[in-house]
Parts: C-alpha cells; sequence; structure tokens
C-alpha cells in the first residue's frame, strides 16, 4: 500500500512525493496530479503556432470546391513537375547523344547503350507489348524479338528502319512491304498441288520425310516459291521472306497452319512509329529490342565491345 | 480559473497545472565515483573523437579510414571488416548484442548506463564544468542567476554560452566525419566546400548538443528518455544502486553537535543535504530509488565525505542491492560485490552474449569474398533458336567483395551440349567458359544466354561456377540453375 496522508483539504497526498492523487487506480498502482513541466507548454504552444502557420503558408483549408492555396504558391503538383522538368533536363545530354550518335555506333558506347535499352524498355512496355507481349516473345502471327530469326534484318538500322515506318503499313509509301500470292484463293494451285508444296516445305526444315508428295510439291516449289523464299528455302530479308529451312514458324509448323498459309497467303501489319515517337525514343526501343538476344552486327560488321552493366549493388 | 475560483472562493490554492523547471547547480565534489566518472568522460568522448582519424590500410582500391559508413558506395567498413548491404544483419547481430548487453549490465550494476555511459550525462556533465568554471561552484552559481542583468553576468553567460556552442559544434562536428574520409571533410569544412548535409547535420546536432546538454539536462532523463522506465524492468533484488541506508541515517540529527550531545538517538544522517547538493538531476536520494536518480553516485563521494568529518563509517548512502540492504538492516553481512555481480542470471546474459559475439565473428572470419547468383528470365522462360536449339536467359550477378579487381572464370556445369555467351555478344562466341573482370568491390551484374539441343529434359539442373585467382589458393562460388525446354509449361 502507498505512503499517504490528508492535506488541510482533506485530499488524500502521496507521501514521498507531496502530490494529490488524482483517483485513478489500476492494479495497485494511482495515479499521481503532477504537474508538467513548463517546457513542455511552450512547445505544445510553439506546435500550435508552427501548425497554424503551416496552413498559411501551403495548401490547407479545405473550401467548397478548392482548399486555401497558402501564401508560398505550393502545390505537390508542381513540385513532381519540377522534379519531372529537372531530370529531364539531366538526361537531356544523353538524349541528345543519342540522337546523334550513328545508330550502328550506340551499341559501342556502353554508357548510353544502357541509358537507351532502359528508355527502350520502358517505351516497349507502353507501345508494343500489345502485339508483341511484355516479354517480347510474340505469339501465332506476331514476331517474337527474343530469337536470332529476321524477317526484315536484325542490324540496328534495319530495326529502326521497321519501327519508324512499320510493315505493310498502308499510310507509308516507305513501309516495307511485299505480299505473297494466296496460291489457293486466287486459283493457282489446286488443293492437291498445295498439299504437295506443302510436303516439300516441311521437308527442308526436317519436319516430315521425303516422299513422292513431296517430290511433286519440290518441282512446284522451284517454279512458283523459289523467286521469294530463294533456291533452298533460305528466304530473303530484303523482301520479308521468310528462311523455311529453320525451326522457327511465325504461323505454326503443322501441316493444316502451313496449308492455309499457302492457299491464303499472310499479311502481318505493323504500324509506324516514326510519327508518333521521337526519334530518341525510337532509338532506344532499336537498342532494346537488338539487345534481346538476337541483336545482328550492321553489314559492315561493326565490332561490338562487352557491355556488361556494373552497379553497386542490386536494386531496391 | 475564475470560474472555478468563483466556485470554490474560499478553497486553497489548487495545485499548479505546469511546473517552471527548478534550477539544478550541481556543487563540485571529489571522490572514487567522480573520478570513475572523470575516467570514462575521458574513454568516451576520446573514442569518439579519435576513432574517425585512425588510419587502415586498405590497398588502393578502398577508403583507408579505420571506421566509415559509406553510404554513397553503400559499405561500413570497421578495421578489417568490411560489411555490404546483404550482410547487414551482422549489424543485427550488432544491437541484439547491444540488447542483451544492457540487459548484463543493468541486471547487475542498475543504471550504470545512465549514470557515466550516455552522451546526455557526459555533456550535461561536461557543461556543468564549464559552468563552475565561469560562474563558480553551486552557492557563486545561485547568486548570479538571482542578479539582475549586469555587464558582468552579462558577459559570464556570454563566455559560457560561447564555450558550450564551441563544444556543441565539436560534437557535430565529429559525427560526420564517421560518414566521409575525415581529413578531406576536415579541410572542405573550412573551405565551405563541404556537402549541404554535412553543415545541416553539423547545425542539427549543435543545436541539440546546446539545448540538451546545456538547459534541458536532468528534464531530458525525466519527461524524455524511455530508458530509464524500460530499465526499472530489468532490475531485481540482486540489481546495484545507489541506496540510502535509512535505517542507519534516520532519524536526521539536523547538525552534528544535536546527535553529540544527544548519543543513541539520532542516526547517521546529520541533514546537511551534501547529497542533494552534488546531484547533477537535483533530486533527494534519501527520498528512496526514484526515475530522477541516474546513479552516477556523486552523491556517495559526498556522503562518504560527511561521514568521514563526523567520524562515522562510510556507506550511509551506498551502492547496495535490495537483497543486500534487506540483509544488512537485519543485522547480517551482505553479499560482496563478486556475489552479486556472477549470479547465474548475469552468467546466462554474458553466455548469450558472448555466444552471439562468437558466432559473429566466427561468421565474419569464414564469410565468403566472392558470390554469384544466376536468375532466369521467365518472359519468355525460353526461346527457340532458328537451327533448332533452345536458349534460356539468366541475370548474373558477380560480387568481388575484395578490395582488388579480378579477372574470373565463369563456367556452365553440366548441360550436356550448352554452351553460353554474354548478353552483350553473340552466338558465334558462345563457350561453356569464358572470363570476366568484375572491379574491385564491385557487383558485377550480366546477362549471360545459354543455349542448349532441343532435345533433353524439360526442366534440366546445371549449374555456374565463378573461379576467381585468390591469395593461396582460388576461390569458387557455385549457383544451381535450371535449363527450361518448350514442354515445360
Amino acid at each position: 500500500m502507498m505512503a499517504e496522508t490528508e492535506n488541510d483539504n482533506g485530499k488524500r497526498v502521496d507521501e514521498p512525493t507531496g502530490t494529490d492523487f488524482v483517483g485513478h487506480e489500476w492494479d495497485g498502482i494511482e495515479e499521481l496530479d503532477t504537474p508538467l513541466p513548463r517546457w513542455w507548454l511552450i512547445i505544445f504552444y510553439a506546435t500550435v503556432i508552427w501548425g497554424l502557420g503551416y496552413t498559411v503558408f501551403y495548401p490547407a483549408w479545405p473550401l467548397i470546391n478548392s482548399a486555401t492555396q497558402g501564401v508560398l504558391g505550393y502545390s505537390s503538383r508542381g513540385a513532381l513537375a519540377e522534379e519531372m522538368a529537372a531530370v529531364e533536363a539531366q538526361r537531356a545530354p544523353l538524349r541528345e547523344a543519342i540522337a546523334n550518335i550513328a545508330i550502328e555506333d550506340l551499341p559501342t558506347d556502353q554508357q548510353l547503350m544502357q541509358t537507351a535499352i532502359q528508355g527502350g524498355r520502358s517505351a516497349f512496355v507502353v507501345h508494343c507489348v500489345q502485339c508483341h507481349g511484355s516479354g517480347a516473345a510474340g505469339s501465332e502471327g506476331y514476331p517474337n524479338l527474343n530469337d536470332d530469326d529476321w524477317l526484315w534484318d536484325g542490324d540496328m538500322e534495319a530495326i529502326e528502319y521497321t519501327l519508324i515506318h512499320g510493315i505493310r503499313n498502308p499510310d507509308h509509301i516507305e513501309t516495307r512491304i511485299s505480299q505473297m500470292p494466296a496460291f489457293g484463293a486466287d486459283g493457282i494451285f489446286d488443293d492437291g498441288q498445295i498439299s504437295d508444296v506443302v510436303s516439300y516445305v516441311r521437308t527442308l526444315s526436317g519436319a516430315e520425310d521425303e516422299s513422292a508428295a513431296s517430290a511433286r510439291g519440290a518441282e512446284l516449289y522451284t517454279a512458283n516459291c523459289a523467286i521469294c523464299h530463294g533456291e533452298n528455302g533460305q528466304g530473303d530479308r530484303t523482301q520479308g521472306a521468310p528462311n523455311l529451312r529453320d525451326s522457327i514458324w511465325l504461323y505454326g509448323a503443322d501441316r493444316a497452319s502451313i496449308t492455309d498459309t499457302v492457299a491464303n497467303s499472310r499479311y502481318g501489319v505493323m504500324p509506324r512509329w516514326g510519327h508518333r515517337l521521337d526519334p530518341v525514343t525510337i532509338r532506344m526501343l532499336t537498342a532494346y529490342v537488338w539487345s534481346l538476344g538476337g541483336g545482328e552486327a550492321a553489314p559492315a560488321a561493326a565490332e561490338t565491345e562487352e557491355v556488361a552493366e556494373v552497379e553497386t549493388d542490386e536494386p531496391g | 480559473m475564475n470560474l472555478v475560483d468563483s466556485i470554490a472562493p474560499e478553497g486553497p490554492p489548487k495545485p499548479e497545472l505546469y511546473e517552471k523547471r527548478k534550477g539544478v547547480y550541481p556543487k563540485a565534489v571529489d571522490g572514487n565515483f567522480r573520478r570513475l566518472k572523470w575516467a570514462i568522460m575521458v574513454v568516451t568522448l576520446g573514442i569518439y573523437y579519435i576513432t574517425p582519424w585512425i588510419r587502415w590500410d586498405r590497398g588502393p582500391y578502398a577508403p583507408d579510414q579505420a571506421v566509415l559508413v559509406d553510404l554513397a558506395g553503400r559499405r561500413f567498413y570497421m578495421f578489417g571488416i568490411e560489411i555490404w548491404p546483404h550482410e547487414f544483419y551482422y549489424v543485427a547481430g550488432l544491437l541484439i548484442m547491444a540488447g542483451i548487453g544492457l540487459f548484463l549490465v543493468t541486471s547487475s550494476f542498475g543504471r550504470a548506463w545512465c549514470g557515466y555511459a550516455c552522451p546526455q550525462t557526459v555533456w550535461t556533465d561536461l557543461f556543468q564544468h564549464v559552468e563552475r568554471w565561469v560562474d563558480g561552484d553551486r552557492n557563486a552559481q545561485i547568486r548570479l542567476e538571482k542578479e539582475p542583468w549586469t555587464a558582468k553576468k552579462m558577459a559570464k553567460r556570454g563566455t559560457k554560452w560561447t564555450i558550450w556552442l564551441l563544444i556543441a559544434m565539436a560534437t557535430g562536428g565529429a559525427w560526420i566525419f564517421y560518414f566521409a574520409d575525415a581529413p578531406t571533410l576536415f579541410g572542405q569544412l573550412f573551405a565551405g566546400e563541404a556537402p549541404f548535409v554535412a553543415y545541416a547535420t553539423i547545425g542539427v546536432l549543435t543545436f541539440t548538443t546546446f539545448t540538451l546538454g546545456g538547459f534541458m539536462r536532468e528534464q531530458v532523463c525525466i519527461y524524455m528518455c524511455p530508458w530509464p522506465r524500460i530499465q526499472t524492468a530489468m532490475m531485481d533484488e540482486k540489481s546495484l544502486t545507489v541506496t540510502y541506508k535509512d535505517w542507519r541515517g534516520e532519524p536526521r540529527s539536523h547538525g552534528i553537535k544535536r546527535a553529540e550531545e544527544n548519543p543513541g538517538v539520532f542516526g547517521d544522517c546529520i541533514d546537511c543535504n551534501q547529497c542533494v547538493a552534488v546531484c547533477p538531476t537535483g533530486i533527494d536520494i534519501r527520498e528512496g530509488p526514484q526515475i530522477g536518480c541516474i546513479t552516477c553516485a556523486l552523491c556517495i563521494d559526498a556522503c562518504d565525505k560527511v561521514m568521514d568529518q563526523v567520524g562515522r563509517p562510510r556507506g550511509l548512502i551506498d551502492y547496495a542491492t535490495l537483497e543486500g540492504a534487506e540483509i544488512e538492516q537485519a543485522g547480517g553481512t551482505p553479499p560482496t560485490l563478486k556475489r552479486t555481480v556472477f549470479r547465474p542470471r548475469a552468467l546466462l546474459y554474458f553466455a548469450l552474449w558472448a555466444g552471439i559475439g562468437m558466432a559473429m565473428l566466427f561468421a565474419v572470419g569464414t564469410r565468403d569474398r566472392l558470390t554469384i547468383n544466376a536468375i532466369q528470365e521467365r518472359n519468355p522462360t525460353f526461346v527457340q533458336l532458328s537451327d533448332g536449339d533452345v536458349r534460356n536467359s539468366f541475370d548474373i550477378k558477380i560480387r568481388n567483395m575484395e578490395n582488388r579487381p579480378r579477372t574470373m572464370t565463369l563456367t556452365l556445369q553440366g548441360l550436356p551440349g550448352g554452351v553460353m555467351w554474354a548478353g552483350s555478344g553473340s552466338r558465334d562466341q558462345a563457350l561453356r567458359a569464358f572470363d570476366i573482370t568484375v572491379p574491385a568491390d564491385q557487383l558485377l551484374s550480366t546477362r549471360v544466354f545459354v543455349a542448349a539441343p532441343r532435345e533433353g529434359d524439360p526442366r534440366e539442373d546445371f549449374g555456374f561456377s565463378v573461379t576467381a585467382p585468390g591469395g593461396e589458393e582460388d576461390e569458387t562460388a557455385l549457383e544451381p540453375a535450371r535449363f527450361t525446354r518448350p514442354g515445360a509449361e
């Protein structure tokens, strides 16, 4: 039990400290009416004044449709705009350098290349994922940009050209364009001939063994297909004619898919980005796509250096 | 107030809601504990001010400051130990040791931290010495406080505050040296070229030291600090604390003469109030244990001196345990200091504390200075190549935690027919192994493409190894990985 006495007023007083009891008790512990230190009061008032001052200087009091603006004219939106402008200004020299370097030399400048790849990745997830997928793996009819097979060349310059002008884009004269005849729909082949050609094409990539049908197809191929796809089916990148000997099939490697292609032809379209994205963003996208694993050296065979990202630690 | 007065006009004055700080003017004292406090002040301030200036040669690729928190480079250097961010658990271990150390010290010695080592105590003590040097001892200080603001008082206050301010600036100034190369930063500071954050830190720490050490003092211990409230829960009846032996002291004789004239009536306390006069927090220890007591034991020094003068045995105020005090009151002999300190609870805490320390030392001594991580790209998991092979890609991170650049060999382990090449190269450079140079004390992050024949297990286990030339033998780190082929989904 606590030592206590009574004061003149009949109040219970804690003997060691001479302080009144408040009257609250919990588990044998009683609250004393100890005065607060005065500095605490001063700091409390100072905080209140600070708080009021804050509402004068910064946006604070809600009104019916808006809020008080504060005499400093601060807004979080304005602060964000300022920060964005600062980041833009910081990036400006790099963007300018990316715009000015010869595109095939971009991979030789480690810092520029890293910047371009990062910027390209950001632009890719905004503009390109709808068709090519978030990892650029594509899907049926939409090329996988990670692989080493290119319909229209895989060096930096060619990729940039494709990005700017698109493929079979109806609005632009410089777009990449080619058209395979619809051998069935246009009445060039009958169904049996189509089947024979399909058999032959499948032997090229080893999907099917040679047969009488494929031998007949070979003749039809030489007469009708070799002009674009090459004598041996190796394709022709100048007109976007696919290589028929490799393991990559944009529209499927099974008989039904190839039959459909021969009979009705395919007409993949990619929009042009030259009028929608600025040239630096297009270069960044080029660098990103090129870096995915299938990037090729320009025909002049510019040597590329090791590009390895050196960080001080993992992000985040 | 008026309302209350009108309701009960005849009542006694109500207790004040707020209370002005009562000035504390501790008197100078000499004695064993005062000397211990001096020694601890010299040691702690010495460690604080000198540590950043100790040099430690780490070769050309790392800073040669013995203790350095390199925030920009995200490294923590402490003599021969270098902590990387992913090794931060060592710091967690140190914090656990500090926690158990607090249990250990508090359960044995009570609030020893508060009384001797706490920065608030050390700097307040320092400021009080300055105060005594400028204003004089307790009585002179009280007199000066009551004086009007004459030129003399203003000169004294000006001198005192200037010295406090210089000490406070030196406090903040020393702190920043832990975060940058001390000699360089020292030069920059005076040339006005130091980073803004350095000046801001000095400013904040100068302000807090000046205010808390000069003016708030015991108010910090009583109203702001959580430690005393926590520490009470760590103490028990076997913990040492500063104790006034009331059974020996009471009733007080209010003067040596009265005691001598009435033998056997009074206790040993002559009510000289020396224990109160020397107390840096201004409390009266004779009122029993209380939150304001930081157990600095200056009252023991003061009281022992008085006991010597009046010819009574020392230890009227003494370091004692509750248990020991009860035994002594009952006429027995309290346990010795050795028995008090070396008790099972303290030994258990010590064993835990030392165990964690040993485990950490062992871990630090045997940790790898080379690590490799490989994270498989999962979007897409694999890519069909035109020649029929399948390609996977991996983001490889190699940490070279030595202070020199090392050319390492990255090798494929397993995966028959598999080859790899760096993400910046092309397939015609594909090999089973290639060299890669990792800069000193850096993490190298690179993309590696691995290609293998399509035929095989849809999920084939293999590994990456990286071998770096080491001091005596080569150092190798291994990382398991998995090759994914079509059909794995």
